[in-house]
């Protein structure tokens, strides 16, 4: 059967021309880059290429690039590090309630090491407000930290605007762009950032490689110690492999960039349209206009998420959702919640994210399947207009225990 | 997480799904907030023995397939004998559930006792 794969926001498949790239890394040009002979010398030359090319990709100096092993250690080592270095002048972060879990995590951990967090509320749409950051500042608030694009619904911050803010006062601005890269324009001179976290594997390039662009002067703690290596900031061999394909990948990202954002922008609207006009009972999370150009999250009233999931890998469609079935944890996801929907609303999200080689034809069969299957499951539910979901809360919640 | 054949089975083609017409003994159990909701339709005749069930379910697959699984096999049996069911009976009929799963199956049997304690007021 062939495959529909619209979970793009969790990961890309690896464009053949950056597994070409990378290939020759494992192999004749294996050597070590901190070597003094040719083989580690020449490696350690091509990695200046890639970092040349993620630094295009940014706008940003080559120099203000360093490697990590993920998206997740760039947010672990911006805040961290940001947090570690500068507590003598505060100890007060401000961030929102949607970022993704390695901001949560880290910021979270923070707190029980004595730093005060400040968690940001979002409207309807998933937009934190300005005033809101204005008034959140504080004489002690070392580090703003804001996600560039959000990973579930899409929404896209006013990144510049809180830059302006947030460099006026003085204070560290870090954002965490994963998704944002290759998806919309990102220019870290434009946008008054002063850290910023990218992912390989989100842009056509391998897992397990991303990148923290630190500017010039931003005074900032180790994270990983130990060896010399990314100028005496992040110890460990460097991933040579997966940084050539990282960098190529970038590349390809920015020099696509217009062609793919409306390739997927078109599909997009296309699926959103398809649903909204299709089924019945049902609202799109996150902004209209100000999201990402492949991403969709609608949430079906009175059916729960991994039912539709399931429902969609069997005829050969993956997806993800918010539900708390497909999380291992009891709680839907904290972005829908945070958007303001009930927990038993949240509970029947779906999230479609589009890529470069998504076509018509994909989204026409994902439409006609998905009326249905919504259908299907409705049919199936004990909740519907006439007994919603708030008549139906119930007796006994011992089953979780 | 992996799902055994028999959940698959029961989730894309479930048993009994739906309301039956003169139930007589109704339980719902589960919360929108949990992420999932069961009600258990049973009918009864006037030796106690359970005629028919059904179940409308909003859940996850193996909330949908414990529903499936658990009305087909107390069909037949006297009240009494429905009243000993328990969730593992489900479990184990199903080849298994992933362990975060197993409250589907809990969920399942609650429900079924919730119809029987129902039908059971009602005739009192």
């Amino acid at each position: 059967m062939k495959r529909i794969y619209l979970d793009h926001a969790a990961t890309t498949p690896v464009d053949p021309t950056v597994v070409e790239t990378m290939l020759p890394f494992f192999t004749e040009n294996f050597g070590n880059p901190s070597s003094v002979y040719t083989e580690g010398r020449t490696v350690k030359k091509s990695l200046e290429v890639a970092r040349l090319q993620i630094a295009k990709a940014i706008n940003a100096d080559p120099r203000e690039i360093y490697f990590t092993g993920s998206g997740s250690e760039a947010d672990n080592w911006a805040i961290k590090g940001i947090a570690m270095k500068n507590q003598a002048k505060g100890k007060h972060i401000i961030t929102t309630t949607i970022e993704h879990h390695a901001v949560l995590h880290t910021c979270e951990y923070l707190e029980k090491q004595g730093f005060e967090v400040t968690y940001l509320p979002v409207d309807e749409f998933g937009l934190i407000s300005l005033d809101d950051l204005k008034n959140a500042i504080r004489k002690d608030t070392i580090l703003v930290t804001i996600m560039f694009a959000n990973n579930e619904i899409g929404t896209i911050e006013p990144i510049k605007e809180i830059g302006e803010i947030v460099k006026e006062k003085g204070i560290i601005f870090h954002t965490d762009a994963v998704q944002a890269l290759g998806n919309v324009p990102v220019d870290v001179k434009d946008l008054n950032v002063d850290l910023l976290s990218i992912s390989g594997h989100k842009i056509y390039g391998p897992k397990g490689i991303g990148a923290l662009f630190i500017r010039k002067g931003v005074p900032i703690d180790n994270l990983i110690h130990g060896g010399a290596q990314e100028r005496k900031k992040r110890a460990g061999t460097e991933n040579t492999a997966e940084i050539m394909a990282f960098g190529k990948a970038a590349e390809l990202a920015s020099e696509n960039l217009e062609k793919n954002a409306a390739h997927m922008k078109e599909l997009r609207d296309l699926l959103i349209k398809g649903v909204m006009e299709n089924i019945p009972q049902v609202r799109l999370n996150g902004h209209p206009e100000k999201r990402l150009p492949g991403n969709a999250n609608f949430c079906f009233d009175y059916i729960e998420g991994e039912s539709i999931l399931l429902s969609l890998d069997i005829i050969g469609i993956a997806g993800s959702s918010g539900s708390a079935c497909t999380s291992g944890s009891l709680d839907p996801s904290h972005v829908l919640l945070a958007i303001g929907l009930p927990a038993g609303v949240a509970h029947g999200s779906l999230r479609l994210t589009i890529g470069n080689h998504t076509t018509v034809e994909d989204i026409n069969y994902v439409v006609e399947n998905l009326i249905q299957i919504i259908d299907r499951l409705r049919k199936m539910s004990p909740i519907n207009a006439e007994c919603p979901i708030d008549d139906a809360v119930f007796e006994k919640a011992s089953h979780h225990h | 997480m992996e799902y055994t054949d028999v959940v698959m089975e029961n989730f894309t083609c479930p048993k009994h799904v739906g309301e039956i017409e003169g139930a007589n003994g109704i339980g719902q159990v589960g919360s929108p907030a949990c992420g999932d909701i069961m009600k258990i339709f049973l009918k009864i005749n006037d030796d106690g023995v359970i005629e028919d069930a059904s179940f409308k379910t909003f859940g996850c697959g193996a909330a949908v397939a414990s529903s499936s699984m658990a009305t087909d096999m107390i069909i037949g049996k006297t009240i009494e004998e429905a009243g000993k069911f328990k969730n593992s009976d489900v479990v184990d009929a199903l080849g298994g559930l992933p362990a975060e799963k197993i409250h589907c199956s809990v969920l399942a049997a609650e429900a079924i006792q919730a119809a029987i304690e129902d039908y059971q007021k009602k005739k009192a």
